[in-house]
C-alpha cells in the first residue's frame, strides 16, 4: 500500500497549477504534432524535447508524460483517418479501423479508441505504480554484470522484431553503438572516433542523433518520394458510441490491457507484437467475426488499448532499470538524462517527488487526453490536410531549431544533417531505425557496465557470469537461435496463436504495398522449410 | 532474411544494396583501427581498455557487413520504408532531395552571420519551393512569421536567445 500513499504525494506535485497546466500543453501538443502525417511518436517527443528546456526537472518531465500519450494517440488517430500508419504499433489500428472509417463509422472508432486508450492507461499506469517500486528494489541488487547481460538481452531483442530483416537490424544497432562511442571515454580520458574534431569531443548531443533520425531523416526520406496526389482525408463528426459499441468494445479494451501491460515491461518489449496478438484474439473471440477486414469494431478497440497498455508497461524497465523497449521510450529516456537524471533502480529512492509526480501525471495526461479529444476530433481531422509543402519545410524548420537551440553550436546543424543522411540511407535500404537510436542511447552505459563488472573481477570473464546473468544469456541465446530452433521443431508445436499474428503481420506488410520482406519464421510456418537460402543470422 | 523483390528496378537496387554493405564493412573496419590505434593511456582504470568495446562493435559491423552481402546475393532486399504522403512506384525524386539539403546548409551557414530570422526563414521557404509550393508571398509570409514568432518564443518563453544576427538591437 506504500504505493498508494506515494501516489498521493505524486498527485499533490503534480495537480499544482503550473504543472497541470504544462500536463494539459503537453498532451495538446503532442496530439497535434503525433496527428500530423508522417510524424510518428518518436518524432514528436524529439521535436517537442527543446520546448522543455526552460522548466524545472519536475515539471518537464511531468509535459513528457502529457506529450507520450499525447503523440500515441495523434498517431492512431492518423492511421484510422489516413490508412497508412506511421508506426509499427498502429498498423493494426489502421486495418479495421479505416474500414471503419471509410464505412462511415470513423467517430464510432476514434471514439472507441480514444475511451480505450483511456482505460487501458489508466490500468496500466496504475499496475506501473503498483509494479516499478517492487522491481526497483529487486534491480537494486542486481550486479553491473546482470545488468549488462540484461542490456544485451535488450539491444538482441529490438533486432529480432517479427517481421523484419535480423542480419538488418544488425546492421542497424551496429551504426548506433559506433554512434554512441564516438567522444572522449570516460575512464581513460581517451577520445575515441573523434578524428581531432574538437566538437565530437563530448560526443553527439543525443537530441540530435533523435531529431536527425527521425525528423530530418522523415523529411528527406518522404520528400524523395512524395506522393503528388491530394490525399483523401475522410471526414468526421463528434465520436460517439451506441449501445452496441460499448458492448462490443470493453472486453476487447480489458483484454488489450492485459495483453499490452506485460509485453511493455519486459526489458525486450515493443509493441508490434501485443497488438497483432490483440488482433488475433479478438477475432477469435468475436461473435462477428465476419466483420473482421470490413471495419470491426473490435479490432480497433482492443489493439489501441494494448497499444497503451504497452506504452505504460514500457515505463517500467525504463524507470527501474534505464532501458527503453521502443524508439518513443529511447527519446524519452535522452529527454530525462539531459537533466543529468540517470534513470535506474536508485530513482525511486533519490528521487521520489519526481518519479511519482511524473507517475501520477501519466494519470492526468491520460484523463486529457480522453476529455480534449472527442471534442477536438474534427479539428485533429483537419490537420490532416495540412499542405505537405508546409508540412515537411516544418519538420526540417523545427528539427534545425531544436537542434541548434539546444548547445547554441552550429557544428549540430552540420552534424544534423549527416545523421538525417543516414536515416535516409536506413529507410531507403529497410534498416530498422529502432535499434539504432536504442544503441546510441543503451549502448554508452553497457559499455560502462561491462567494464564495472570487470574492475570488480579484476579482469577475469568469469565475473561476468552469475545465476541471474546466465539466466538472461539464455534467453538470449534462444532468440538469437529461434530461426534454427522453429525449423527443428514439429509444426504441432507452434503456437496457434503465435503463427496466426505472425501471418497478420506478413499481410499488413503487403497490404501497404512495400516489398515483401518476410520473416525465416512466416516462410517456416508456410511448410516451406526447405527453402535454399538459409539465412539465419 | 528477406524473399527476393519482384520490381522492376531490382538489380540496379541490389547493386546498391551491396553499397550497403560495403559502407557498413568499412566502417567497422575505421572503428576497429581506431581503436587498436589508441595511444596507451595513463589515467586508466581496470583492465578492460578504452579500445575494448570498439573492436567489438567494429568487428559486429564487419561480420554484419558479410551476412548482408551473402543475403543480397541470395536475393535478399531491404523493405523500403511506406508511409502516408509517401509513394514507392517511383524512383528517388533526388532534385528534391538536393534542393532540401541546399536549404538546410544555407540555414547552417547563415544563422550566425545573418540571424536566425533570416536564416530560418530561408530555410522554409526553400523547403517549400524544393517540395514544389509555387505561392512565392504566402510562403514568405509564413516562412518570417514563424522564424520570428518562434525567436520571440524562444527567448521570452524558454529563457534561449537565438542568434539576432544583423538585427541585434532591433528585435
Amino acid at each position: 500500500m506504500d504505493a498508494l500513499v506515494e501516489l498521493g504525494s505524486g498527485f499533490a506535485t503534480a495537480l499544482t497549477p503550473t504543472n497541470l497546466a504544462f500536463a494539459l500543453l503537453g498532451v495538446l501538443l503532442g496530439t497535434a504534432i503525433g496527428v500530423l502525417p508522417g510524424i510518428g511518436p518518436a518524432m514528436t517527443v524529439a521535436l517537442l524535447l527543446p520546448l522543455t528546456r526552460g522548466l524545472d526537472v519536475t515539471t518537464a518531465l511531468i509535459m513528457f508524460a502529457g506529450i507520450y500519450y499525447g503523440g500515441m494517440y495523434g498517431g492512431s488517430t492518423t492511421s484510422i483517418l489516413l490508412n497508412t500508419p506511421g508506426e509499427s504499433a498502429s498498423v493494426v489500428t489502421a486495418i479495421e479501423g479505416n474500414k471503419m472509417a471509410r464505412g462511415g463509422r470513423a467517430a464510432q472508432a476514434l471514439a472507441t479508441a480514444a475511451i480505450g486508450s483511456f482505460v487501458a492507461g489508466t490500468i496500466a499506469t496504475l499496475l506501473l505504480a503498483l509494479v516499478a517500486p517492487t522491481v526497483a528494489d529487486l534491480a537494486v541488487q542486481i550486479s553491473p554484470a546482470d545488468m549488462f547481460a540484461v542490456m544485451l538481452l535488450a539491444f538482441i531483442a529490438v533486432t529480432s522484431v517479427l517481421g523484419s530483416s535480423r542480419v538488418r537490424g544488425l546492421a542497424s544497432l551496429g551504426l548506433g553503438l559506433t554512434i554512441g562511442l564516438i567522444g572522449i571515454d570516460a575512464t581513460s580520458g581517451q577520445q575515441r572516433l573523434t578524428f581531432g574534431i574538437s566538437e565530437l569531443a563530448e560526443g553527439i548531443d543525443v537530441v540530435v542523433v533523435a531529431v536527425g533520425l527521425f525528423a530530418v531523416g522523415e523529411a528527406l526520406w518522404t520528400a524523395a518520394h512524395l506522393r503528388r496526389r491530394p490525399v483523401e482525408v475522410i471526414p468526421v463528426g463528434n465520436p460517439r458510441m451506441s449501445r452496441s459499441d460499448w458492448r462490443r468494445s470493453w472486453k476487447p479494451w480489458l483484454r488489450g490491457t492485459a495483453i499490452g501491460f506485460p509485453f511493455g515491461a519486459i526489458p525486450a518489449g515493443g509493441a508490434e507484437v501485443p497488438t497483432f496478438l490483440s488482433y488475433v484474439s479478438e477475432k477469435r473471440l468475436s461473435k462477428h467475426p465476419e466483420e473482421f477486414g470490413k471495419g470491426a469494431i473490435e479490432g480497433v478497440a482492443g489493439p489501441e488499448a494494448t497499444n497503451n497498455a504497452s506504452a505504460a508497461g514500457g515505463l517500467v524497465p525504463l524507470l527501474t532499470l534505464g532501458i527503453p523497449t521502443t524508439a518513443t521510450a529511447a527519446v524519452m529516456l535522452a529527454a530525462i538524462e539531459s537533466y543529468g537524471i540517470q534513470p535506474g533502480p536508485r530513482l525511486f529512492d533519490t528521487e521520489p517527488a519526481l518519479v511519482w509526480g511524473l507517475i501520477a501525471s501519466l494519470f492526468i495526461g491520460n484523463a486529457a487526453l480522453l476529455l480534449l479529444n472527442l471534442p477536438l476530433a474534427p479539428l485533429w481531422a483537419r490537420l490532416l490536410r495540412i499542405p505537405r509543402t508546409y508540412l515537411y519545410a516544418g519538420i526540417l524548420f523545427f528539427a534545425s531549431l531544436g537542434a541548434y537551440a539546444a548547445n547554441a553550436n552550429v557544428f549540430d546543424l552540420y552534424m544534423l544533417l549527416v545523421i538525417g543522411a543516414l536515416g535516409f540511407m536506413m529507410r531507403r535500404y529497410g534498416l530498422p531505425l529502432l535499434p539504432a537510436i536504442i544503441g546510441v542511447i543503451l549502448g554508452p552505459f553497457a559499455e560502462e557496465q561491462l567494464r564495472t563488472a570487470l574492475q570488480i573481477s579484476n579482469g577475469e570473464l568469469s565475473g561476468l557470469v552469475d545465476p541471474v546473468a546466465v539466466v538472461v544469456y539464455g534467453i538470449v541465446a534462444l532468440i538469437l537461435l529461434f530461426p534454427l530452433v522453429r525449423r527443428v521443431l514439429p509444426k504441432k508445436a507452434h503456437v496457434p496463436v503465435l503463427d496466426e499474428a505472425v501471418h497478420e503481420i506478413e499481410e499488413a506488410h503487403h497490404h501497404h504495398g512495400t516489398t515483401e520482406a518476410i520473416s525465416v519464421e512466416a516462410r517456416a510456418k508456410r511448410g516451406s522449410d526447405r527453402s535454399e537460402d538459409s539465412d539465419s543470422i | 532474411m528477406t524473399a527476393a523483390s519482384s520490381g522492376g528496378a531490382t538489380r540496379e537496387q541490389g547493386r546498391s544494396e551491396f553499397g550497403v554493405a560495403l559502407f557498413l564493412g568499412a566502417l567497422g573496419l575505421l572503428v576497429v583501427v581506431s581503436a587498436l590505434l589508441l595511444p596507451e593511456s595513463r589515467i586508466a582504470r581496470g583492465p578492460v581498455g578504452p579500445a575494448a568495446v570498439p573492436v567489438v562493435v567494429g568487428g559486429l559491423l564487419v561480420v554484419t557487413s558479410v551476412f548482408l552481402a551473402i543475403d543480397v546475393w541470395r536475393g535478399g532486399r531491404g523493405e523500403p520504408e511506406g508511409g502516408e504522403d509517401i509513394e514507392l512506384t517511383g524512383g528517388s525524386d533526388w532534385r528534391t532531395v538536393a534542393m532540401l539539403a541546399a536549404a538546410f546548409l544555407a540555414n547552417a551557414l547563415l544563422i550566425e552571420p545573418l540571424g536566425w530570422v533570416f536564416s530560418g526563414a530561408i530555410l522554409f521557404w526553400g523547403s517549400a519551393f524544393a517540395l514544389g509550393s509555387r505561392h512565392y508571398v504566402r510562403d514568405a509570409v509564413i516562412a518570417v512569421a514563424l522564424s520570428i514568432g518562434s525567436f520571440y518564443l524562444f527567448a521570452l518563453g524558454l529563457g534561449i536567445v537565438l542568434p539576432p544576427g544583423i538585427l541585434r538591437g532591433i528585435l
